[in-house]
């Protein structure tokens, strides 16, 4: 597969801090990225500096096969697509405007625009001013301009802040059809419903890229325990468990208890807690990403 | 569509959306009015003035005026954006910062000539009367050059716009540059030339300096140049004294827009979104 993004020892520095350090990244033609971290790991910036929008310190760039700061860079801009974290328009302008604006700064005809406006479900309110809607829409209509002219690239910062469920499924049913069409992406994000979509996950902190696999290996790779919930049916059943002498179980009520275990003993647990009496429920809660994340951070530290 | 003209495009509609361009027009055309009707009501007399003294007068004003409303629509388009949010999409696109700039020039100067012609004109439309071709060329010159000063306040304004990190700090910086150049750089010169007392600075020297003054510059275009309206202003004894054609006069407003246009380009160009 060609890689449509390649990150080679890039760094950047401001006055004597390093925001990026050092990080190496390759994303594939149909590929999909996340970028997980807290804020202030260098997740904008690095996007930033994928874009060509912020020149690196020290290493090297290249976009669809060019270097994306400079002049020359401005003609392939056409083939990508970006949605900046707190995507923000023109108050002033409807919602048409806006996208017919940005259609015609790809050089587009305003059909595309107004194709892209219904693709987002935002026809009915495309004649009223950005500037009275709502955060969602305004994140559907930050949407929409990404996809303008069918982008080999996408760079997508927060893309899912402020949709509603509904909203965030028709988002992810783009992204499985960009990445059909064979569109490679990155995002980045705090939801697992987002990192979910995502064939790869890179995690940054403090500027460093520590860890980067699938969500499945990097849960391997952190070895953290799941927790599991048990519901009971009634208060003489929960009685009789706590004369039991088997794993510390932590009590949130009267009728519901956690215990953890190691993800590849869940099994067997699961097995022994069903043949307890008095069973209602059991949840399964994998270790949530903030978890995996300090987690693998905390690894890479030591 | 070429992107300057997209982006000018944009300047020009938000412009008219925000009320810039009825707010500019309502302005201009109710002071021009004021100053054509009751110009001479302080010696008694309430009515329509000559051209040449209405021309006089909106010269003054426009001295005042213009450099404000520019500076007003130009010091945040850039920082402004930035804080709004909108500047880092926009350098996503496929265009240069510097076609950005010179398209939001073109929009806020666009504006600035539609504000004026229509607010000067309102007043030169009513006053009617007998106007002869050459005070007809005169008001047109007058418009012509306020657009020029104009340009050259949208310029500092976009200068002013790259240099700093925040909004606020740009008005500030906007209102120095208004108050240095229209009102306290005439003052400096009187006092230096009082203090000097002849002795050192020459007619030529004075000449000079007053040619780095953009809003003496226009004062010169419009109150020395045209042989009617300089006597009516009182200035033509300095317009005698004065060394430079108007070619000149307007080549030098000309470059009060270009170099600082192109350092608002060179900063742009290198800052980090």
């Amino acid at each position: 597969m060609t890689a449509t993004i390649v990150i080679e020892g890039v760094s950047k520095r401001y006055g004597d801090t390093y925001v990026v350090r050092d990080v190496d990244l390759t994303v594939a033609a149909g590929e999909c990225v996340a970028i997980v971290g807290h804020n202030g790991a260098g997740k904008s910036t690095l996007v930033k500096m994928a874009l060509g929008l912020v020149t690196p310190t020290k290493g090297r760039i290249s976009l669809l096969g060019e270097n994306p700061v400079g002049h020359q860079a401005v003609g392939f801009r056409r083939g990508i697509g970006f949605l900046p974290e707190n995507v923000a328009f023109s108050p002033a302008m409807t919602g048409r405007e806006v996208l017919r604006f940005y259609a015609r700064l790809k050089q587009l005809p305003t059909s595309a625009a107004d194709q892209l406006l219904e693709r987002v479900g935002l026809t009915a309110a495309a004649k009223r001013r950005v500037g009275v809607y709502s955060k969602g829409m305004r994140q559907r209509l930050g949407l929409a301009q990404a996809l303008l002219g069918a982008p080999r690239v996408l760079f997508l910062d927060e893309p899912t802040t402020g949709l509603d469920l509904e909203s965030r499924e028709m988002f992810y049913g783009v992204m499985a059809e960009l990445r059909t069409a064979g569109a490679t992406l990155l995002l980045s994000s705090h939801a697992l419903s987002d990192i979910e979509q995502a064939d790869r996950i890179a995690i940054m902190k403090a500027g460093r890229m520590v860890a980067s696999g699938t969500l499945s290996e990097l849960r391997r790779m952190a070895a953290l325990p799941l927790r599991i919930r048990v519901h009971l049916a009634d208060r003489n059943a929960a009685r009789e468990l706590e004369g039991s002498p088997s794993t510390p179980l932590r009590w949130l009520d009267e009728t519901r208890f956690e215990l953890t275990c190691a993800d590849d003993a869940k099994v067997v647990a699961i097995r022994g807690i069903s043949r307890l009496d008095g069973v209602a429920d059991i949840e399964l809660m994998p270790p949530s990403l903030v978890d995996l994340c300090d987690e693998l951070t905390r690894e890479a530290a030591e | 569509m070429n992107a300057i003209a997209i982006i000018a495009g944009r300047e020009i509609r938000d412009g008219l959306r925000n009320r810039w361009v009825l707010g500019a027009v309502v302005l201009l055309a109710g002071l021009a009015l004021t100053l054509s009707f009751l110009g001479s009501a302080p010696t008694g007399t309430v009515g329509v003035e000559p051209i040449e003294v209405t021309i006089v007068s909106l010269s003054s004003l426009t001295i005042f005026l213009v450099p404000l409303i520019a500076l007003l629509l130009s010091h945040d388009a850039i920082v402004g954006e930035r804080e709004r949010g909108t500047l880092l999409l926009l350098l996503s696109y496929p265009l240069s910062r510097w076609q950005i700039l010179l398209g939001k020039f073109l929009g806020h100067v666009l504006i600035l000539a539609f504000a004026t012609t229509l607010g000067y004109g309102s007043a030169l439309a009513l006053a009617g009367g007998d106007i002869d071709r050459d005070s007809l060329v005169s008001f047109a010159g007058m418009i012509g050059s306020a657009v020029l000063l104009g340009a050259v306040f949208v310029a500092l304004g976009y200068l002013v716009s790259a240099v700093v990190r925040e909004r606020a700090t740009a008005a500030g910086l906007a209102i120095g540059v208004w108050l240095t150049l229209v009102l306290l750089y005439d003052m400096a010169l009187l006092g230096l030339l009082v203090a000097d007392q002849g002795r050192t600075i020459s007619a030529t020297t004075l000449n000079w300096l007053l040619l780095l003054d953009p809003a003496d510059v226009f004062r010169f275009i419009n109150l020395a140049g045209m042989s009617k309206a300089s006597v009516f202003a009182g200035m033509s004894g300095l317009a005698e004294q004065l060394q430079f054609g108007r070619g000149v006069l307007i080549a030098a407003l000309a470059a009060w827009v270009v170099v600082p246009l192109a350092f608002a380009t060179l900063i742009f160009a290198r800052k980090q979104p």
